[in-house]
């Protein structure tokens, strides 16, 4: 590093999203030649404020300079213009043209008449300077994307990117091709590249950044030079150190074995993680919680309980049968019941009134003749709300019109009407307002008292805490770690869900 | 099987392959820029009474050929309109245009039915046959179309809108305008292939005369994976069933014309059903959406 | 978020929301007048055509009989369309299951010709249904496993069907009265649906209103019918709740497709009396924008089919009384169905 100033520098930033304050930078720079990571858990405020960098939002306050100016970034056409340039985590290539084409494409100055012999060449050459070994002229289709990302980063660069923002680059990578993606960072600083590494990976961060800056809740809490950081010192900056701050639930006497997972395994899918050996065993009045950087295969593991995805490896046993092969239908009317985050998506049909969307979940239940005794599933589906203590259902209403809260209510409704036995949360709380989550969490608490099976998956520690007879961590697709109540501590949770070490 | 045999069938594979090369050219470009045209026969058709009835006006069949082509043109501008500017559902529009063309093709060939008008001139290939000059411009044109989609700043910019409009926005360029541009230029093709049949070939006018060689060019378009040179294969070798069997015909054999022309569309589906086995589609990805998904 | 599972972005509760009466009278004004212009630079009178028209439908009880004639084939090959749509699948070969159903069922004419009509009816119906139902089968059953997209595969068999029903014409069935031209035998009466005395009317007609009122019913009112709906609406959630999409594919591609094919059967038993090579003047494709203009509602259905089969007896007075073909009538339909297409759709 040389003394001189920073390339681009984000001062007094502050953006917030409704209630929630997303970012509040006093301060952040990066100069050239040098690699900063910033880290932090999810929700920390990290692809916020490079996306402001980026020109996608505009901050509500603050000032960016580049090169020592002041500028406004409306959008990352301005943005590109100043040589900032941003890899996201899905990019944006075109997968059946080739690497030099889609490059072709966001540069700007193409003769009429392409030679692609003359492009190619003048690419590989370009490539190479830059570090990025890829055949320019494969479809970026049949590239790993490990190359797909070289790709985008050789996009931006040749776009006259001077500052690269790369935003969680290794989640989509093989751990091979982790390797090669520092080494090609490493080689662009010593060509004097400013590179923004974000990541909530700590490992990672020490591995390949020279500064790094630590946020948390929006604001960045300490930068470090990467010598003088340690784990530990690096995960107290990134978790607030809490524990279980209610009273932890009664443990309750073990009931039957409701579900048990032994050694499942997916088979590779596009978009999705992939399960490997994974093993839990979750008994009736119990809650089991889930931990995990959202896309570790939490989904996908809901997704093999419910019966939507079939296990490649490995068996499913539900009340002692193998269900393994078991459909849907079939394992709802067995009593599985499914909250999940995204109601109006997964779990009910917008342009259907409440009515509809109630019995369409309920099985056999309401069935009379051809159609439904629609009396019958009013009768209980009022009883139920009402034991919720949820306000009257409005029948007739679409269920697009209805709000988060409201549609969270409906599902909850109709499953919980049907008295299940064993119930798979995903995220449900996500999107919620305050008081809605928190009669949610109560109401999961009740049903394990009454003898459900709870497995409740949530990025929000302080709810596993507070709900969870035990919980554990799912990483790469696998169980990383299991907790009981006594153990209950951010740091060590954060630990295991970010791989800093593996607790047993 | 004699040598005047397959000359003959040779160059009845040409002749009658011409027309359906233009069409499924001029369909590819569209279907290029994300856009499906099921209305392809309707723009034959009016390409073909157009030609024909400028003909028989003007006395000379270039300019036939070429008001054909601005009508097929107009026509396909016709369907960009509602499709891009209105953002209609692509099906309907392509079928309500297949009917607006047998409709308008209708009211402009009547009054020049029965007419006699001058053919375009043909130029003899000895041992083969003679060969009018959109017959000789065919192979050029589809070298040039290839010319155009793979070796051109337009070209890539038309491929790039085809597969994801919104990236090829983000890059500056606007999907609503190339769109326009691939349609214009298909137009013209196809009014051409329409043309040919009315001008060149059957020298005459009759309501419906495309007969399905609209649909044919729709399949063939993926047959040949929307690339203009496996085109020429395709229309070579479909036109080529058709003069099969009406050389078979002639001769008395009685292999059943029927089968044969079924052969274009079964191929297809059989295509379509070995992509999808393999998961792969060739299909420009925008088109993909409505007209190739099984998600 | 798994939104990747969406089979067709055509919901019919959301496109109805978009027609309006006030719209449809300005639509048909517009065109009329659009279609008006047309003709007078054709040299043709259309204020005559129209006067002739309306007399025609509505003073003439021929010609009104006419119409429903015109309407039947388009109620059935309309509810091809619908069902599947509420799905969320695009079926536009109803030309072709209409074909395979009319080829069926001449194979029970000719093959049953002593059968009593009250027993031959009922076989070349059903025969009818078969046929129309296994020519959506394939496309259906590509779809469900996810193979090919149903839009392209009945539009290509569209074409393959006509051409077996000629093969059939030209050859095993070829009729020896009629050398030139070829057809099927003609079938004998008991193959020939009951008319209405005096007129063409048939009993394809109460097919049509039958099948349309069952499909209203089974839509609106049965549980499969809720369940359709569900999956035309979101088939991830429906899925998740349990519900068998790939079932409900198969089967609702299969009943679309008898459906049509009793269309087939009903024109070729009773319009034609034979097998004929030109059954069908797209009869198919017409029902597909009747469906889609009545964004699949059934008293929509009803509505719009009665409009194209009036549409086709101005075509027929043009041709009648000015010389016009028959096909040009084609351009008025489709200056309705641009403007209709131009209204703003989000």
């Amino acid at each position: 590093m040389t003394d001189v100033g920073p390339i681009l520098e984000a001062r007094g930033v502050v953006k917030r999203f409704g209630p929630l304050v997303a970012n509040d930078v006093t301060t952040f720079a990066v100069y050239p030649g040098e690699v900063v990571a910033l880290l932090g858990e999810n929700g920390a405020g990290k692809s916020t404020l490079c996306k402001i960098l980026f020109g996608y939002y505009r901050g509500d306050t603050g000032e960016i300079r580049v090169a020592g100016r002041p500028v406004t970034i409306t959008s990352p056409r301005e943005a590109r213009r100043l040589g900032i340039g941003m890899v996201f985590q899905n990019f944006s290539l075109i997968p059946a043209l080739t690497v030099w084409e889609n490059v072709a494409l966001f540069v700007e100055d193409l003769p009429w008449v392409i030679r692609p012999a003359a492009v190619i060449r003048r690419m590989r050459a370009d490539a190479e300077r830059l570090h990025l070994r890829v055949d320019p002229r494969l479809p970026v289709g049949r590239l790993a994307v490990g190359d797909r990302q070289k790709v985008e980063i050789l996009k931006q660069l040749l776009g006259g990117a001077r500052v690269l923002i790369l935003d969680e680059p290794t989640k989509v990578l093989a751990p091979q091709e982790v390797e090669g993606l520092f080494r090609t960072l490493a080689a662009l600083r010593n060509d004097g590249y400013a590179i923004i590494f974000i990541s909530h990976k700590l490992h990672e961060a020490m591995a390949c950044a020279d500064r790094i800056a630590v946020m948390r809740q929006g604001r960045i809490v300490a930068t470090l030079q990467a010598h003088e950081a340690s784990e530990a010192t690096l995960l107290g900056l990134m978790f607030v150190d809490s524990s279980a701050s209610s009273e932890p639930p009664a443990p309750s006497p073990p009931g039957e074995i409701v579900l048990e997972l032994e050694k499942i395994a997916t088979a590779p899918d596009v978009g999705c993680a992939v399960l490997r050996d994974l093993s839990l065993r979750l008994r009736a009045g119990e809650i089991l919680g889930v931990a995990g950087v959202a896309g570790n295969g939490q989904r996908e593991l809901a997704d093999v309980i419910l019966g939507l995805r079939r296990p490649s490896g490995g068996v499913k046993h539900l009340w002692g049968e193998n269900a393994t092969r078991w459909s849907a239908a079939r394992i709802r009317e067995r009593g599985v019941a499914s909250i999940p985050d995204d109601p109006l998506a997964l779990a009910v049909v917008p342009i259907l009134t409440v009515r509809d969307n109630l019995v369409l979940g309920s099985g056999r239940a309401y069935y009379a003749g051809l159609g439904f005794d629609w009396g019958r599933l009013a009768a209980a589906m009022d009883r139920c709300a009402a034991q919720l203590g949820f306000p009257p259902l409005a029948y007739n209403a679409r269920a697009a019109v209805l709000s988060g809260g409201n549609l969270q209510r409906l599902v909850l409704t109709r499953e919980l009407s049907r008295g299940p036995k064993l119930i798979v949360a995903l995220y449900p709380t996500r999107g919620l307002d305050a008081r809605s989550a928190a009669s949610l969490r109560g109401l999961l608490s009740e049903v394990r008292a009454a003898g459900a099976a709870v497995l409740l998956v949530s990025e929000d520690l302080d709810e596993l805490f507070a709900l969870s007879d035990r919980l554990i961590v799912l990483r790469a697709g696998r169980v990383a770690g299991s907790f009981l109540p006594a153990a209950f501590r951010a740091e060590a949770v954060g630990s295991c869900m970010v791989g800093a070490a593996d607790a047993a | 099987m004699s040598t005047t045999f397959v000359a003959a069938v040779a160059s009845s594979s040409i002749l009658s392959g011409t027309s359906l090369l233009y069409a499924t050219l001029g369909e590819l470009v569209g279907e290029r820029a994300g856009i499906v045209n099921l209305g392809l026969e309707g723009v034959m058709l009016i390409g073909a009474a157009v030609g024909f009835a400028a003909t028989s006006i003007a006395g000379n069949p270039y300019f036939g050929v070429a008001a054909a082509a601005l009508a097929g043109s107009a026509t396909n501008l016709l369907l960009g309109y509602v499709v891009i500017a209105r953002q209609a559902n692509q099906l309907a529009a392509g079928l309500s245009l297949m009917f607006f063309g047998l409709g308008a093709s209708a009211l402009i060939g009547q009054p020049f039915v029965g007419a006699i008008v001058p053919a375009l001139p043909r130029l003899g290939v000895p041992g083969l046959g003679a060969f009018d000059v959109l017959v000789w411009l065919a192979l050029p044109t589809a070298l040039f179309l290839w010319f155009l989609i793979f070796r051109t700043r337009w070209g890539l910019a038309l491929r790039a809108v085809g597969e994801d409009p919104a990236a090829a926005f983000a890059t500056g360029r606007r999907p609503g305008s190339i769109q326009y541009q691939a349609l214009a230029l298909g137009g013209l093709l196809a009014g051409t292939g329409g043309a040919h049949l009315s001008v060149a070939l059957a020298m005459t006018w009759d309501e419906g005369m495309t007969a399905g060689r609209g649909f044919i060019a729709i399949a063939l378009v993926i047959f040949s994976k929307w690339n203009p040179l496996w085109a020429v294969a395709g229309a070579l070798i479909f036109g080529g069933a058709e003069a099969l069997q009406l050389q078979l015909q002639a001769r008395g054999t009685d292999l059943s014309p029927f089968l044969m022309t079924m052969i274009p569309y079964l191929l297809t589906l059989l295509v379509l059903g070995m992509w999808g086995w393999n998961r792969q589609s060739a299909a420009p990805a925008a088109l993909g959406r409505s007209f190739f998904g099984v998600e | 978020m798994r939104r990747d599972l969406v089979l067709a972005r055509w919901n019919p509760a959301a496109l109805a929301a978009r027609h309006r009466a006030p719209h449809a009278i300005a639509t048909a004004l517009a065109s009329l007048a659009i279609f008006a212009v047309l003709l007078v630079a054709a040299g043709k009178d259309p204020l005559r055509a129209y006067r002739d028209t309306l007399f025609y439908v509505f003073g003439n009880a021929y010609g009104f009989s006419e119409l429903l004639v015109r309407m039947t084939p388009l109620l059935l090959t309309a509810v091809a369309v619908a069902l599947p749509a509420r799905l969320g699948l695009i079926n536009v070969g109803g030309e072709g299951q209409l074909y395979m159903g009319a080829w069926l069922a001449t194979a029970g004419a000719l093959g049953f010709p002593n059968l009593p009509a009250w027993l031959l009816l009922p076989l070349m119906t059903v025969l009818g249904f078969i046929g129309g139902a296994i020519w959506a089968l394939l496309p259906g059953v590509l779809r469900a496993i996810k193979l090919v997209n149903e839009t392209i595969s009945t539009l290509l068999l569209n074409y393959v069907a006509p051409l077996i029903v000629s093969f059939f014409i030209f050859g095993p069935w070829r009729s020896a009265e009629s050398a030139s031209y070829p057809q099927s035998p003609a079938f004998v009466d008991a193959a020939r649906l009951p008319s209405l005395a005096g007129t063409r009317i048939h009993l394809g007609l109460l097919y049509g209103l039958v099948s349309l009122a069952l499909y209203a019913f089974f839509i609106s009112r049965t549980r499969w019918g809720l369940a359709m709906r569900a999956v035309g609406g979101n088939p991830e959630a429906s899925l998740r709740l349990g519900v068998p999409v790939s079932g409900y594919i198969i089967v609702a591609m299969g009943v679309a497709g008898g459906i049509a094919g009793v269309a087939g059967m009903a024109e070729a038993s009773a319009i034609q009396g034979r097998l004929v090579a030109g059954l069908s003047p797209g009869y198919g494709f017409m029902g597909f924008l009747v469906a889609w203009l009545a964004a699949g509602r059934a008293v929509g259905i009803l509505i719009m089919a009665f409009l194209f089969a009036a549409i086709s007896s101005v075509g027929d007075i043009l041709q009648i009384t000015q010389a016009v073909p028959y096909a040009v009538v084609n351009v008025l339909m489709a200056v309705i169905l641009f403007i209709v297409l131009s209204q703003r759709r989000s």
